[in-house]
């Protein structure tokens, strides 16, 4: 349980940070909550030869509202997140979630960017990215960009975050309380076996749906979206459109659980998940 | 023996006088040991399960900056004597367990190499740098597969993968079977655990060249045992070798062991004259630390009509593993002595083979061969009521013996001490509400839910043992010393790591003195401290260890009586000792206690001709009997019908363990117990791959039960007390994992039934119970 030998820079500011990535290229690796990163080192399953520890910058652990978006900076743990009143308000998925991310020595130490940078299939924030639409803000030397949710996940441990390029924060939309979180944990590790996340836009009659934890990458489940699009989300309507949440899904198969009970697992949970956030309209 | 009315600590829940440095940080574990000059070792660990070696390359390792050392089994095997096993079976076969891989590997995990360097962090570098090119040779896994024609061999020097056979039988089995009118068979699974004491295991040896003597610390249950079975595998003689075992984190039996990295680090000091370290990772741990259970049994009822049981029938396959470690063999022979469970019955046969496949070793994991007995024959009560109709709680009654049958000798040969099997059944059922809790099923039933109540009647056996049944010796040692401040020390043969008998044992000695608590230390767990044990398992330690330490007390009364006698001037005969004190009969006034007596005793001015200085004694226990505690769990589940997860509503618990001394030590260890139970019920357990690859090796993979898993428990006791020790203390640290497994899988079963589902093997993972239900 020793890593390997790797330098090690805790930079005072963003532009420090991003100069060290630039330099340093793929040999480094960005420190944030060290969940994953630092038990994988251990293992030596990681062995960056550079670790940039993000932990002393500035302004990446907030929660605010800016021009009617909530902005989480990308070092914000999770248990902040669970305990703020200003997201329990104005973004109720997002404490709901963290809740049900590990025990609260993780959630104290876990961030909400060190999470989604790390893209674990099996993380719980994804669904709720997804689900809310939000955006990640990247930032390199040249200056920050926005990637959207869809395509911020691109395989198993693997997002549209180039090599040069820091996450310092997510932006999530103000929503109604007509959301919910529900999930299936793996025993052992608590992360989820299937995890679904609803936001129901009331107004325009349409609900957004990610899924975590079933496949490769994490999805929206687009066919249960669509089967519920412009429906008053009664339990048949609920009950008809879950049982797509899993359509065109190739579930992963473990010893935790095989490809078929993940994908009834997708579909019970997506089931919850509805009818939790249809009590909540 | 006297006891003392006035101090009464016996049977009070006293709070725990080893917890304040456990919980402050401030108790010392092998880890926390700094001898000046230590070296520190890394092992190399196979990554495959059966493989040759065709070279090991050490070069770039030794000439890392901060090695010393790196030594492979052509290094070590010629110097280290070979891994014994104390158990025994007729027809055993057992393959060479050298310290280090001796040109082939049996199993992943298995010790190939290892480094010694100036710190943990040059040897943890090096263990990179050492290459090892391997010949994967096929791989036995399934331990019935092992048994087939044309199967590979664990070990091809064997010429089979059949490492031992062992029978219990009793009665006229074919005849019983022939009287049947229906013959009702069950197969079972029992799974495969991986202890994971939170505390890995460690060892730290230091030899002192001078003195050609060894001391070896490390985390283990049996420093005693260790220390008469090492020096066959060093070559330093016993009375050379000081084992201690310090502050031990968790132990459950995987501790219960010699393991072969403290036999390389005792070599390892010897060779570089140097203290040598080693702590065990938490991933060395899963994969290279005995695992426990792992049965698979074909169970067969004879009974009649009206629900008679007339005989059993089982064949088990045991799978051991790649090596025998300690027990390993012994350990399924204690299913077969105990399936008959608290039953009458006529007659049993149980056949053990015992299979070698490319694994780690199982041996004693909480219950050791108990669990699994416990599991078998209450699920055969149920499926016996099940199949014939009839009533599980009647079925369980009518085969009981009574109270007045005791000693009772089982179908299986043993003799139950003590019992009163339907009392505690009966104040389960009323601490259940069981009769409301039956109303409540019926309605939750109704209302569509898969809503179970389970019960468990469980006996096993404890306090082991007599030395006639026992391997190298089942008494208990212990000495107890009066010190000259009129202080008490007590040191016992047993080794606690977590039980409590630094409270409890104190809690005896001083009602036995008439003295206070505080005067008293309890010292356990040093072989030059306490000089013979045979150490703590198979809940052994209060009922054998406690009594030693009374039998020393004893002693000592009677010759301070002596020493009392003389200083008041009055005959031997006419002092009494009463609460501490010695008094003159007739003559209350005239007494003498503790203090001045230590006093005289040791300043030795003013004895009594041919006395002796000093109050000390030492005592060895020997058993007549092993004690057989029992109880009643009854457990209320829900099933979650659309994922098959499993949600205890009630929890009830009788135990048994005859007289108490702490009955708050006796609730924290059923209470661990059934939390162990939980586990195997629901979730636990280790999976090798078709490869032999460990995939179970880490937290993120393994599930322990959590806080939040364990449901709130109504506990309660009997008091039974057993014949077998003065004190009537039958033992009660594995009662909770052998008496809740079965009433969990119980109450599954039980919320399953309606839907016609007769079985499902253990753990009662949600994909099985889901599968199960959709495959309606």
């Amino acid at each position: 349980m020793i890593p390997a030998t790797f330098d090690y820079f805790r930079p005072e500011t963003l532009d420090e940070a991003a100069a060290l990535l630039a330099q340093h290229g793929e040999d480094a690796k960005l420190l944030a909550g060290g969940h994953s990163l630092l038990p994988s080192m251990k293992l030596r399953l990681a062995q960056p030869r550079v670790v940039i520890d993000l932990g002393r910058i500035p302004g990446l652990n907030s929660i605010r509202e800016s021009s009617g978006k909530i902005v989480v900076g990308a070092m914000t743990t999770h248990r902040e997140i669970e305990l703020s009143s200003l997201l329990a308000e104005k973004c109720p998925l997002l404490p709901e979630v963290a809740t049900q991310i590990g025990d609260v020595q993780v959630r104290n130490r876990g961030t909400i960017g060190g999470s989604l940078a790390h893209a674990d299939p099996a993380a719980d924030w994804p669904a709720a990215i997804l689900a809310l639409e939000a955006e990640m803000v990247v930032f390199n030397r040249g200056g920050e960009r926005r990637i959207a949710a869809e395509e911020f996940f691109v395989d198993l441990f693997q997002t549209a975050i180039q090599p040069d390029e820091i996450l310092v924060g997510i932006r999530f939309p103000v929503t109604s309380r007509a959301v919910a979180y529900s999930k299936s944990a793996q025993k052992a590790s608590g992360f989820a076996i299937a995890g679904a996340a609803v936001v129901v836009h009331a107004r325009n009659r349409a609900v957004r749906i990610g899924i975590t934890g079933v496949s490769a990458r994490p999805y929206r489940a687009s066919a249960t979206e669509k089967g519920l699009k412009g429906k008053p989300l009664t339990q048949e309507a609920i009950s008809a459109a879950a049982v797509s949440a899993a359509d065109g899904i190739d579930p992963l198969n473990d010893i935790h659980a095989s490809n078929e009970y993940r994908r009834h697992l997708a579909l019970v949970n997506t089931l919850r998940a509805l009818e939790l956030a249809a009590s909540r309209c | 023996m006297t006891v003392s009315k006035r101090t009464g600590y016996f049977g009070k829940s006293i709070k725990r006088v080893e917890d304040p440095r456990l919980i402050k940080g401030i108790a010392t574990y092998v880890d926390d040991l700094r001898l000046a000059g230590t070296l520190h070792t890394m092992i190399l660990r196979s990554p495959y399960a059966h493989a040759k070696i065709l070279s090991i390359q050490t070069g770039a390792a030794a000439a890392l900056e901060g090695v010393v050392g790196v030594f492979t089994g052509t290094d070590i095997n010629p110097n280290c004597g070979l891994l014994p096993c104390a158990a025994e079976a007729p027809d055993l076969k057992s393959p060479k367990h050298t310290v280090l891989a001796n040109g082939r590997v049996y199993y992943v995990g298995h010790p190939v190499a290892v480094v010694v360097a100036a710190d943990r962090y040059a040897a943890r570098d090096a263990l990179d740098l050492i290459e090892v090119d391997y010949d994967s040779l096929p791989v036995v896994s399934d331990p019935e597969k092992a048994l087939q024609d044309g199967s590979p061999l664990t070990h091809p020097e064997l010429g089979t993968n059949v490492a031992f056979t062992w029978s219990v039988a009793s009665g006229d089995l074919d005849a019983e079977f022939a009287k049947a009118d229906r013959i009702i068979k069950q197969r079972m699974v029992h799974q495969r655990l991986t202890p994971m004491a939170i505390e890995p295991r460690g060892c730290v040896a230091s030899y002192n060249a001078g003195d050609g003597a060894l001391t070896l610390w490390t985390s283990t249950q049996i420093p005693h045992l260790i220390r008469t079975l090492l020096p066959g595998m060093i070559g330093i003689p016993e009375n050379r070798i000081r084992i201690v075992a310090p502050e031990v984190g968790g132990g459950f039996g995987s501790k219960l062991n010699l393991y072969v990295e403290e036999a390389l680090c005792s070599h390892l000091s010897m060779r570089l004259k140097a203290p040598i370290k080693w702590i065990e990772s938490r991933r060395e741990n899963a994969m290279a630390t005995i695992h426990g259970r792992d049965q698979v049994g074909e169970y067969e009822i004879a009974v009649k009509k009206n629900g008679t049981i007339l005989a059993i029938r089982a064949k088990t396959i045991a799978d051991i593993g790649s090596y025998l470690q300690l027990l390993t063999p012994a350990i399924p022979t204690l299913t077969g002595l105990m399936l008959p469970g608290c039953y009458k019955m006529n007659a049993i046969r149980m056949d053990v083979t015992g299979v070698y496949t490319h694994k780690m070793s199982t041996d004693a994991y909480r219950g050791a061969g108990r669990p699994e007995a416990s599991y078998a024959i209450e699920r055969i009560m149920d499926l016996v009521a099940a199949d014939l109709g009839l009533d599980r709680i009647k079925l369980r009654l009518k085969h009981f013996p009574k109270p007045d049958k005791f000693p009772f000798h089982t179908a299986s040969g043993l003799t139950y001490d003590s019992g009163n099997y339907r009392a505690t059944l009966k104040k389960a059922q009323k601490l259940a509400s069981w009769d409301t809790l039956l109303k409540r099923q019926a309605k939750e039933r109704k209302s569509g839910k898969l809503f179970g109540v389970g019960v468990s009647t469980y006996v096993e056996i404890c306090a082991l043992g007599p030395s006639k049944m026992m391997a190298a010796g089942g008494w208990e040692w212990g000495c107890v010393r009066i010190e000259m401040s009129g202080k008490v020390t007590a040191i016992t043969g047993v080794t606690p790591h977590g039980q409590g008998q630094e409270t409890s044992f104190a809690q005896i000695v001083a009602d036995h003195l008439g003295v206070p608590m505080e005067d008293i230390v309890v010292c356990r767990g040093d072989t030059s401290v306490a000089h013979y044990g045979r150490d703590t398992y198979g809940s052994r330690a209060t009922a054998l260890g406690g009594t030693a330490l009374i039998m020393c007390i004893d002693k000592i009364v009677a010759k301070a009586r002596q020493l009392a006698a003389h200083l008041l001037r009055a005959k031997v005969e006419d002092v009494v000792f009463r609460d501490g004190q010695f008094l003159v009969k007739g003559a209350p006034k005239t007494n003498i206690g503790w203090a001045t007596l230590a006093q005289e005793a040791y300043l030795a001015k003013n004895l009594p001709a041919n006395f002796e200085p000093g109050l000390e004694a030492s005592s060895f226990f020997e058993p007549t009997n092993c004690t057989y505690p029992f109880g009643t769990h009854i457990v209320a589940v829900e099933v979650d019908r659309s994922t098959g997860e499993v949600k205890i509503r009630d929890y009830v618990a009788v135990d048994d363990c005859g007289h108490q001394v702490n009955p708050l030590l006796v609730e924290g260890q059923v209470q661990g117990g059934i939390a162990h139970s939980l586990g195997q019920a629901l979730f636990e357990r280790t999976v090798y791959d078709e490869e032999g690859q460990l995939l179970t090796g880490e937290f993120m993979d393994y599930p322990l039960p959590r806080a939040k898993d364990i449901p709130d428990y109504v506990m309660g006791s009997t008091v039974t007390p057993s014949p077998s020790n003065p004190m009537g203390i039958k033992g009660v640290g594995e009662a909770g994992t052998i008496g809740a497994t079965p009433a969990i899988a119980n109450a599954v079963m039980d919320a399953l039934a309606p839907l016609g589902i007769r079985h499902l093997d253990l753990p009662l993972l949600p994909e099985k119970i889901w599968r199960a239900i959709n495959d309606r």
